[in-house]
């Protein structure tokens, strides 16, 4: 087999628009030729490995619009190009969303925060080696999961929904937006396209090359968070095997409207289990009017693991996510039991 | 135009992945194609069927026949729309995620499958044991048939011999179906070995990626062309002058008068 150059970029045309609209004319003009780039982190590592070999790139970085936090709605609108330091740091969302202040805090590297962003985090592509060493899997258009076969390494891949293929969403921030509700801003052929953010992430089993609903000519703009959610009872953990710097290989998010110890309403989605982040809502309907106490959070976690299939590597998935769950119903009191 | 689609694999090997999905549009555009061009034909030259004359003088010489004529029984009527079901649930469930239109379609690709499996195994049994098996076969003695029937579709009265109980037109799509439906299956049992199923126990391993390749292209070959069959298929069955063989798969029955004009009563006698 010849051996592969690596590390150094194939050739493309670089576009730099400085405006939406300037961005949305290239996009419009090189369709599925384009590739756009918000922070570069998953993009460089794509064409550095010259897996991916676009003919054009479009670079996010100098469109000032698609930068900041601000009020919106009795909510806050997050430019897609704003820095996951700045989401993390920033006043408003720490006051009313402290949950995606947390999740976006705790994504990779200071560094990373740096550079990476809203947008970027949550449209980055799935980690699967396989799949990222370019082989010929089913995300990438062959007929054949790598990692769902029998002496395959597979122990970050999916627990839930898998179809043909078993990558995960590697997003932190993912389940976090949905928790809260939020909402996505897509330009699509020159009108706004507002999906929430549940719908924006898509399984295997709808489009097995995508973990979004972005399509060729999409240009995420931003991401809405409602005030319905501000102030609540939330509860953000994250567990990797490093913990200096590296994806989730399960997080939690979870959005808790109590009264008293009795809970009224709930979100909880949990990432790295699935190819989109998985909603409990089973666990939601069943958490709805009880108590937040050990009981409900130890039959919250069975119920929220009920269904979960695991491949050869990554059975431990299962009583993580489920203690994971179970943590999160307890809240303040996590760590107390 | 791209025929098939090629991948390396781990190993440097160049292998086959499926077909490229402009065969899809061009049996598509193909099959409408098809459909227009007839249609504009048969606008001018209607198909000629046996002179009312010569049907009267029959009806008359043959007054045991029943007004209504059995031409497909109870299940074999089922069977048919079962299959017609299955099929179109295939065809859609696997190219509309093609067209755009994103949704969950492998569970009820295979499924469907499935019941097109079942169908044609309860098809191929009953056929053998419970129906006149060879009647809807063709071979080289019905040659004299298909000159005569291509000259009456271009609306010349030809004195060759009329079909039995199915027009060699529905013989050959028969067959087309066969060789392809056969294809369809056999390729898709083999590929739901990578898909989890109840079914089988999962097994990416069961043949080598070239061989899985081909298994690909053939599934995605007969499927292609289901697609230009299908739009041929319905096209026929609407057509103003076959309505009466569409009728008969839901009824059961044609008269007796359509019997005498279609058909040759001493290649297919009909029943009471």
């Amino acid at each position: 087999m010849p051996a592969q150059i690596r590390d150094v970029m194939p050739a493309f045309e670089l576009f730099q628009p400085a405006s939406v609209s300037d961005a949305l004319g290239v996009l419009d003009r090189h369709g599925a030729d384009a590739w756009v780039m918000a922070g570069g982190l998953d993009t460089f590592d794509w064409l550095k490995d010259r897996i991916r070999r676009p003919k054009v790139v479009v670079d996010l970085s100098r469109v000032a619009e698609l930068r900041g936090i601000k009020e919106a709605n009795g909510g806050l609108e997050i430019g897609a190009m704003t820095t996951l330091t700045e989401v993390s740091h920033n006043q408003m969302v720490k006051e009313r969303y402290a949950l995606l202040a947390e999740a976006a805090g705790l994504v990779a590297s200071p560094q990373i925060r740096n550079q990476g962003t809203m947008g970027g985090n949550v449209s980055q592509d799935a980690r699967c080696w396989y799949y990222r060493a370019g082989w010929p899997c089913y995300r990438a258009g062959g007929n054949i999961c790598y990692a769902d076969t029998p002496t395959a390494v597979n122990r970050e891949h999916a627990i839930f929904d898998a179809d043909r293929c078993v990558a995960v969403n590697p997003s932190d921030t993912a389940p976090a937006l949905i928790a809260l509700d939020a909402q996505m801003v897509i330009n699509r052929a020159g009108s706004e396209l507002v999906v929430p953010a549940q719908d924006f992430f898509v399984g295997p089993e709808v489009d097995i090359t995508r973990l979004t609903m972005l399509q060729p000519g999409d240009l995420l703009t931003a991401v809405r968070i409602p005030g319905t959610w501000a102030g609540k009872s939330f509860y953000f953990e994250k567990v990797r095997d490093r913990q200096v710097w590296d994806f989730a290989l399960v997080n939690i998010a979870s959005a808790i409207n109590a009264a008293g110890n009795s809970i009224s309403e709930a979100r909880l989605v949990v990432n790295g289990v699935a190819a989109r982040p998985y909603r409990l809502e089973a666990v939601e309907a069943f958490v709805r009017g009880k108590g937040r106490d050990e009981q409900t959070a130890e039959q919250a976690g069975e119920l929220a693991v009920q269904g979960a299939v695991p491949l050869r590597h990554n059975a431990y998935k299962v009583p993580l996510m489920k203690a994971l769950v179970k943590r999160a119903i307890r809240g303040a009191a996590a760590w107390n039991s | 135009m791209e025929f098939v689609n090629w991948a390396l694999s781990p190993w440097g090997e160049n292998i086959l992945v499926r077909i490229s999905w402009d065969l899809f549009w061009a049996s598509l555009v193909g099959g409408i194609l098809f459909l227009v061009a007839h249609g504009g034909y048969m606008l001018f030259s209607p198909h000629h069927k046996r002179e009312a004359g010569e049907v009267d003088r029959m009806e008359a010489a043959m007054p045991g026949l029943p007004a209504a004529i059995p031409r497909h029984s109870f299940v074999a009527r089922i069977f048919h729309w079962v299959m017609a079901f299955s099929m179109l649930a295939l065809v859609f469930t696997s190219f509309l995620p093609v067209v755009g239109i994103k949704f969950a379609w492998v569970y009820w690709h295979w499924m469907a499958g499935i019941l097109l499996t079942g169908s044609i195994i309860f098809h191929i049994i009953h056929a053998t044991f419970f129906l006149d098996f060879w009647s809807i076969w063709v071979g080289p003695k019905d040659i004299p048939e298909a000159k005569a029937e291509m000259m009456r579709e271009f609306g010349i009265d030809a004195p060759g011999p009329k079909p039995g109980k199915y027009p060699l037109g529905n013989r050959l799509y028969h067959l087309a179906v066969l060789v392809a439906g056969l294809g369809a299956i056999g390729s898709g049992l083999l590929m739901m070995s990578r898909v989890r199923t109840p079914i089988f126990e999962r097994n990416p391993y069961l043949m080598g990626d070239a061989a899985y390749g081909f298994t690909y292209v053939l599934h995605g070959l007969t499927g292609v062309g289901f697609v230009g069959l299908i739009i041929a298929h319905i096209y026929f069955a609407l057509r103003p002058e076959k309505f009466w063989i569409t009728k008969s798969m839901i009824f059961g029955t044609i008269s007796r008068r359509q019997y005498l004009e279609h058909h040759d009563p001493e290649r297919w006698a009909a029943s009471k």
